[in-house]
């Protein structure tokens, strides 16, 4: 398959708050080309393990070891901050539920595009304003809004033109937290439609956290359900939202509303 | 044909499913006792007993849709034998993506995908190049009459038989050596029906559970 | 002389800055914090430069202090007063006698050479502030050179104006390393930082910073590869000296809108004249 060593492999990720438990010994590999879905209500820890996985939140306990392109494999916890930084810059990606979040509102949408371009060297204006074109192009905004304000968008572009100016580098993991949260649905299922394609064409691996069980059926391979910081359930997606075992699942998928 | 099923292409033995519904009180549910199943290559198997028998539930266990208490399901993927009941779930998703299709009773529509789109998907997530892919696509849906005018449209509207055809589409496209059709026809009237046999594999041994 | 301490300020201050000039000057570019201390003047009006200017200044320099390029402006005139009272020291307009040169707003055109300090006053010092308010955010990109922002500055400028609009304090690259604003100074003047044979010293009061161009440093203007960097152009020459190729001001001379160009650099153009 490919090769015997995750993406990113997690084990015994631990995280309190005081005494509070945010989430507890939670463990999970990740391999190129797959999305995993998180998903759980308020409080269920979901966010922090997001938190603890990408190198933003320090874990109480746990290791968490990502393959870098060149194939060595990095402990996330334990890299210096440069490394770090320079990986959630490159190799990373970023989709945060706000888009205002992930963008720079002062500057225009083509410099948003480009600027992890010009952070990286590129230093030929037409090809990273082409390039920033390109890309939105690619989230389905109107090229001519390449020298728009990101405050003159809709909530939904927003959230494309983070996504474009997130994948600009071809990261090979993203980290979403409710990328829809908050969109209006006709919206939402335009923006999933668009990251199921991305997804697929850039062969992404991905781990969304989201609290909306359609997302990841739509979305993710697999999936892990928590609740009270502790992974309650895992498998593949479609098994576990069709035949769920955990009490808490079942009440979970039954507790959607069909229209 | 041997029936011990060591050159079974499917294998099924001793399979359990019981559905445990905790939001009910915790009722139990034994849909599945014990069942046993070979299916050799080029053979074409139909289940076909009253419906609630447990016929869906065998096929979505085959395709670790549904997650069995007991029992082994063994299906020859890459040369070897890989159990579904154990396997895990990265294994799964690779016999999915190359051993095993499923074509479920109804078309699962997602909006604005079109159905040349939908058709192809199961190619594009194997990896197969987009031309290739779309080429035989369109070879499908025209051998399954679906008017080419429709092939840019959402299955959205389309009527339960044009979805269905869609769907047995999006089944085959992937020329998996196991295919699993759940109710194909279900949704078809008047001459599709007729027509069925001449677009779905002619099946050789009709199977049915015991007493 | 007066009763305060040589050039205003007391030893040990002096020894503190000169520590934080001396770590300036071991890593180019770099803003090296200081215990800034209340001169005499707002700030706004060259407290870091007087500083800096203070702590460096000896009984046997010859100080030459500009703003705008002329000597004789009312913030030249005060500071150069200000320190003939503190120190005694010799004063001129010409800048090749000079040791040590306080400027505002300008570099000299007189070429300068090894051995000659110019101090620059520096309202904000940080490159990245425009983009980025917090202080600890900013050091972190410093030290690890996340200047990625920096052209996201100029991309926008040609964006908005189809070249880049930054006029004066435009933003270079130091020795390879550190990006920095060289004071507001025209960008006419940029290229006279790079391989100066002097020591540039650069200091910001309110801001408390401190920081150098040691002699014979490359300083690069930032720029794009089908966007270089370009200085301004004059079509006139100076009226009084016929100098082309100099940074100018305009002049109004009457009511009806009339106005002539002269060299901004005042002791470069008496000079020509033969004054």
């Amino acid at each position: 398959m490919d090769g015997d060593v995750p993406l990113l492999r997690a084990r015994g990720v631990t995280r309190y708050y005081g005494s509070r438990v945010g989430c507890r010994d939670v463990g999970l590999d990740l391999w190129p080309g797959e999305v995993l879905g998180v998903v759980g209500e308020s409080g269920s820890g979901k966010t922090t393990l997001l938190g603890c996985l990408s190198g933003r939140l320090e874990p109480s306990a746990g290791t968490v070891e990502f393959r870098q392109r060149d194939g060595r494999v990095v402990d996330v916890l334990r890299m210096p901050e440069p490394a770090l930084r320079k990986l959630a810059r490159t190799d990373w990606g970023i989709v945060h539920q706000n888009p205002r979040d992930g963008l720079r509102l002062g500057v225009t949408a083509g410099a948003n595009v480009g600027e992890r371009l010009m952070a990286l060297g590129a230093r030929h204006y037409g090809q990273i304003r082409s390039a920033a074109v390109d890309w939105l192009g690619r989230v389905e905004i109107d090229r001519e809004r390449v020298d728009d304000w990101p405050e003159t968008f809709s909530s939904g572009m927003q959230q494309r033109l983070q996504i474009a100016r997130t994948l600009v580098t071809e990261p090979r993991l993203v980290f979403m937290d409710e990328p829809t949260g908050g969109l209006d649905v006709s919206v939402q299922a335009r923006l999933l439609d668009l990251l199921r394609r991305l997804v697929t064409d850039l062969g992404l691996s991905a781990i969304i956290v989201t609290h909306d069980l359609a997302v990841t059926r739509l979305l993710a391979h697999r999936l892990l359900v928590m609740r009270g910081g502790e992974v309650v359930e895992s498998g593949l997606t479609d098994q576990v939202l069709d035949d769920p075992q955990h009490p808490y699942t079942q009440l979970l998928v039954s507790s959607v509303l069909q229209p | 044909m041997s029936g011990d099923g060591h050159d079974a292409a499917l294998l099924v033995e001793g399979l359990h499913k019981t559905f445990t519904l905790h939001t009910q009180g915790g009722i139990q549910l034994p849909v599945l006792r014990g069942v046993d199943l070979a299916v050799y290559p080029g053979e074409c198997v139909a289940l076909t007993d009253p419906s609630g028998s447990g016929k869906s539930t065998l096929l979505r266990a085959v395709y670790a849709n549904y997650r069995p208490q007991r029992g082994r399901i063994v299906v020859s993927h890459d040369g070897r034998p890989v159990d579904m009941v154990v396997a895990a779930p990265r294994e799964l998703l690779a016999v999915r993506r190359r051993t095993i299709g499923y074509v479920s009773q109804f078309l699962r529509v997602i909006p604005r995908v079109p159905t040349l789109e939908v058709v192809i998907d199961p190619l594009r997530a194997f990896g197969v190049d987009r031309d290739t892919a779309l080429t035989r696509g369109r070879a499908l849906l025209a051998r399954l009459r679906i008017p080419e005018r429709l092939w840019s449209l959402s299955p959205v509207t389309f009527s339960g038989g044009e979805q269905q055809r869609v769907n047995l589409a999006r089944g085959f496209i992937g020329g998996h050596p196991i295919l699993l059709l759940d109710e194909p026809t279900a949704r078809w009237r008047g001459a599709w029906r007729s027509s069925a046999p001449s677009t779905t594999p002619r099946c050789a041994r009709r199977w049915r559970r015991g007493p | 002389m007066s009763a305060y301490n040589f050039a205003f300020l007391d030893e040990q201050t002096k020894r503190m800055i000169r520590r934080a000039i001396l770590k300036a000057v071991a890593i180019p570019g770099y803003q090296v914090p200081f215990g800034s201390r209340e001169m005499p003047l707002s700030y706004g009006w060259g407290t870091g430069g007087v500083q800096v200017t203070a702590s460096v200044i000896g009984p046997d320099d010859v100080l030459k202090v500009i703003d705008q390029g002329a000597d004789d402006t009312t913030n030249a005139v005060s500071i150069r007063r200000f320190f003939v009272k503190t120190t005694g020291v010799r004063t001129t307009t010409r800048t090749d006698q000079a040791t040590l040169i306080q400027t505002r707003h300008r570099i000299p055109e007189t070429p300068l050479a090894e051995g000659q300090i110019v101090v620059f006053q520096v309202p904000i010092p940080e490159p990245l502030r425009w983009l980025e308010p917090r202080e600890t955010e900013t050091r972190k990109m410093h030290a690890l050179e996340e200047y990625g922002v920096m052209h996201v500055r100029l991309y926008e400028d040609i964006t908005r104006h189809g070249h880049v609009e930054t006029a004066y304090d435009y933003p270079v690259l130091v020795n390879g390393r550190y990006i920095m604003r060289p004071s507001p100074i025209p960008k006419f003047d940029n290229p006279k930082l790079d391989r100066n044979p002097a020591l540039l010293l650069f200091g910001a009061g309110r801001e408390k910073r401190i920081y150098a161009v040691p002699p014979f440093t490359s300083v690069r203007s930032l720029d794009f590869e089908d966007h270089p960097f370009t200085i301004e152009r004059w079509d006139q020459t100076c009226a009084l000296c016929g100098a082309a190729d100099v940074f100018m001001d305009e002049i109004v001379v009457d009511d009806k809108g009339g106005r002539m160009f002269v060299c901004s650099d005042t002791d470069f153009c008496e000079r020509r004249r033969g004054r």
